[in-house]
């Protein structure tokens, strides 16, 4: 089936505007698309008349033009009739927001819906569903612009089973300055579901990077996604829910008891090559890593601190997460030392962390970063910088950028993410680096370079 | 499928699990390897059996009434004579639904719990791990979908917590790890070929040790047939 009409479409039609109560969802998304999005927008009621001023079709077939997607916000036994109406009228494909099928038992409506976009070719999105964030052509979710954050451009995608939980992603990665392609919520996934749209997703230009929130694949659906990870060209991220048994089965069998459903998702997926995430926080972490660093692998690293425990703590971490904590010739300590300020050569510690201490500043941090990338042994730095210490300045995100932009090797930086420091942070991410909340936060992206590829 | 194996499954569908020969038969039929055993009715049967075998063997209870054969004390190992083993015929003929015992050769080594089950995301999966009384207190396995390579095979063991017990820990016995491998592959096309009719197989234990790979015993479950 093509997408392309679905999450790139030249027009629009909403169907189940309301002509009296402006928070339906169905106006919600009419208006945000009519004056915000690209794709040319139309609104269906039978009833007619005007909205606004704008023309109210009666049907679908009255919209003039080529209609690329409808999307259907009416009750969920109208919702079959509609998508009979959309094939015949030679709609790209229609997305249905209505929930009130398999998700309350009328599994015979969402067959029936099925059936026919099986039949006809026809793609079809949700139901039970936000539907599709694709700027700049269009934007289904029914929540105001205004109440929303502004997702910034950029080249992660998601795919979630739930809406709820996307748009929360989609404000998380927002916030730490990550940029968005493209969103889409699958709902009940009737007819389109994750597989089909990471397959799109991984050819798609805006996308290098594909987050996933599943609570489960369909029947078998599994072993296809396997099937795309071994061929997959974009790191996909993976954040399960649903991973407590809901009820206890008598099991008589060790194999049944053993590999339940989640030690088995766990183990396939990792043998996939998917990164899956255990958390939240872990999920954005692991999405904002990727976007910035895509195509390296961080195997050996130098820890760089200001602080003594900082750099214990992200040398536990790492150590933990397997990767090595490089170390350091004497030679190189020797000739790095003198390159540093006369204060922090008497009481800095060079070996791996590399201890610059509390009277570091930006000279010192940028020689020290700078020193590392170009060693052969070092893949990656974890930069761990506290913006209270005296000696750093805001201008510190932007040197430390361009030199990581020289070797082409990954820095991840920790900063604590209160608001007196976001100057200090936007130095960074603004610059394409990737900034932690936590110094097991930085470790995590680390980690994320390091997934297993096929 | 051979007209044999399609047999067994029959007569296995009306209990909902394969007696312990009956299994033995349809590991042998997919070239697994058994400990050797045989299975007698007779008490005198039992003594030709061991002499075949040799000493020490294991007996155990056959009957579609009992699938925990441990729990219902139908289970002696370490049987070293005549006179044990026929204490231990006349102990066992006395459980319900006696229908023989199986004299099993008593195999020695490292015992691993290789099984499959039907995973409904993922299809059939076998799990490999470190068996014994112990396994599902650590859980120390490797899950991956069946079919599978040797390499994985062999991935799938080295990714053990205790990987270590299979290549000889402190001066241990290695295990035979080429005929390991063969019997997990093997074994997941098995999975694969009866993925309509198995819910789960556990093969528990598979007795490794630096000669062979054998299972000494196999409990395999139907899938309940849709009546429609």
């Amino acid at each position: 089936m093509k997408l392309d009409p679905l999450l790139q479409p030249e027009s629009l039609a909403v169907v189940g505007i309301s002509l009296s109560n402006p928070f339906n969802p169905a106006n919600v998304i009419y208006h945000k698309n009519n004056l915000r999005y690209d794709a040319r927008t139309y609104c269906v009621n039978p009833r007619g008349g005007t909205l606004f001023g704008d023309p109210v079709y009666k049907s679908i077939s009255q919209v003039p033009g080529k209609i690329d997607c409808a999307v259907l916000s009416i009750r969920a036994d109208l919702v079959p009739a509609a998508i009979e109406e959309c094939i015949e009228n030679e709609v790209g494909g229609a997305i249905i927001i209505s929930g009130g099928f398999a998700e309350t038992g009328r599994i015979d409506l969402q067959n029936q819906v099925a059936a026919l976009a099986h039949e006809h070719n026809f793609p079809v999105i949700g139901p039970n569903c936000l539907g599709i964030f694709s700027p700049p052509s269009i934007d289904t979710f029914f929540l105001p612009s205004e109440r929303l954050v502004t997702p910034r451009k950029g080249n992660v995608a998601l795919l979630s089973q739930s809406g709820g939980i996307l748009v929360d992603m989609m404000i998380k990665l927002t916030q730490e300055g990550v940029g968005i392609s493209r969103t889409v919520s699958i709902g009940n996934k009737a007819v389109i579901d994750e597989i089909d749209l990471l397959f799109y997703l991984d050819s798609d230009p805006k996308t290098s990077v594909i987050g996933l929130y599943l609570e489960g694949f369909s029947e078998g659906r599994g072993r296809d996604f396997v099937t795309f990870m071994e061929q997959a060209s974009r790191p996909v991220v993976l954040l399960k829910a649903g991973k407590t048994p809901g009820g206890s089965r008598a099991v008589s069998s060790h194999t049944a008891s053993i590999a339940g459903d989640y030690p088995v998702f766990r183990e396939v997926i990792r043998q996939s090559g998917a990164l899956e995430a255990q958390n939240e926080a872990e999920f954005v972490s692991y999405c904002e890593s990727l976007s910035c660093c895509k195509e390296t692998t961080a195997e050996r690293v130098c820890i760089i601190t200001a602080s003594g425990g900082h750099g214990a703590m992200a040398s536990d971490g790492c150590f933990n997460a397997g990767i090595e904590v490089a170390q350091i010739p004497e030679d190189d300590i020797q000739e790095l030392q003198p390159q540093l300020s006369k204060s922090v050569q008497a009481i800095a510690s060079l070996n791996n962390p590399i201890d610059l201490t509390g009277s570091a500043g930006d000279n010192d941090f940028y020689t020290a970063t700078r020193f590392f990338l170009e060693k052969d042994y070092v893949d990656a730095v974890i930069l761990l910088l506290l913006p209270y210490l005296p000696a750093i300045s805001t201008d510190i995100g932007a040197r430390i950028a361009s030199v990581a932009m020289q070797y082409n090797k990954p820095v991840i930086t920790y900063m604590p993410h209160v608001d007196r420091y976001v100057m200090f942070i936007e130095g960074f991410e603004s610059n394409g680096l990737a900034v932690a909340h936590s110094v097991e936060g930085a470790v995590h992206m680390v980690r994320a370079m390091n997934r297993r590829r096929s | 499928m051979k007209k044999r194996i399609q047999e067994l499954l029959e007569r296995a569908r009306n209990v909902g699990w394969m007696m312990e020969p009956d299994a033995r038969e349809l590991l042998k039929l997919y070239n697994l390897p058994v400990t050797m055993f045989h299975w007698v009715h007779t008490r005198e049967d039992a003594l030709k059996a061991a002499a075949d075998i040799g000493y020490p063997v294991v007996t155990k209870i056959v009957s579609p009434k009992i699938m925990h054969k441990s729990d219902a004390g139908g289970v002696r190992v370490g049987i070293s004579n005549d006179e044990e083993l026929s204490r231990a015929y006349d102990d066992l003929s006395r459980l319900v639904g006696f229908d023989g015992i199986i004299v099993d050769q008593m195999a020695r080594g490292t015992e691993l719990i290789v099984g499959a089950k039907h995973d409904p995301q993922f299809g059939m999966v076998v799990l490999t791990g470190i068996g014994g009384t112990a396994v599902e207190i650590y859980k120390d396995v490797a899950i991956r979908m069946a079919p599978f390579s040797n390499d994985t095979a062999r991935e799938a063991l080295s990714s053990l917590t205790g990987s270590s017990l299979l290549t000889g820990y402190r001066g241990g016995e290695a295990v035979n790890m080429e005929k390991l491998v063969h019997l997990m592959v093997h074994f997941s096309e098995l999975a694969v070929d009866l993925e309509k009719n198995i819910e789960s197989i556990d093969l528990n234990p598979v007795m490794c040790n630096a000669k062979d790979a054998l299972i000494a015993d196999a409990r395999i479950l139907l899938k309940e047939v849709q009546h429609t």
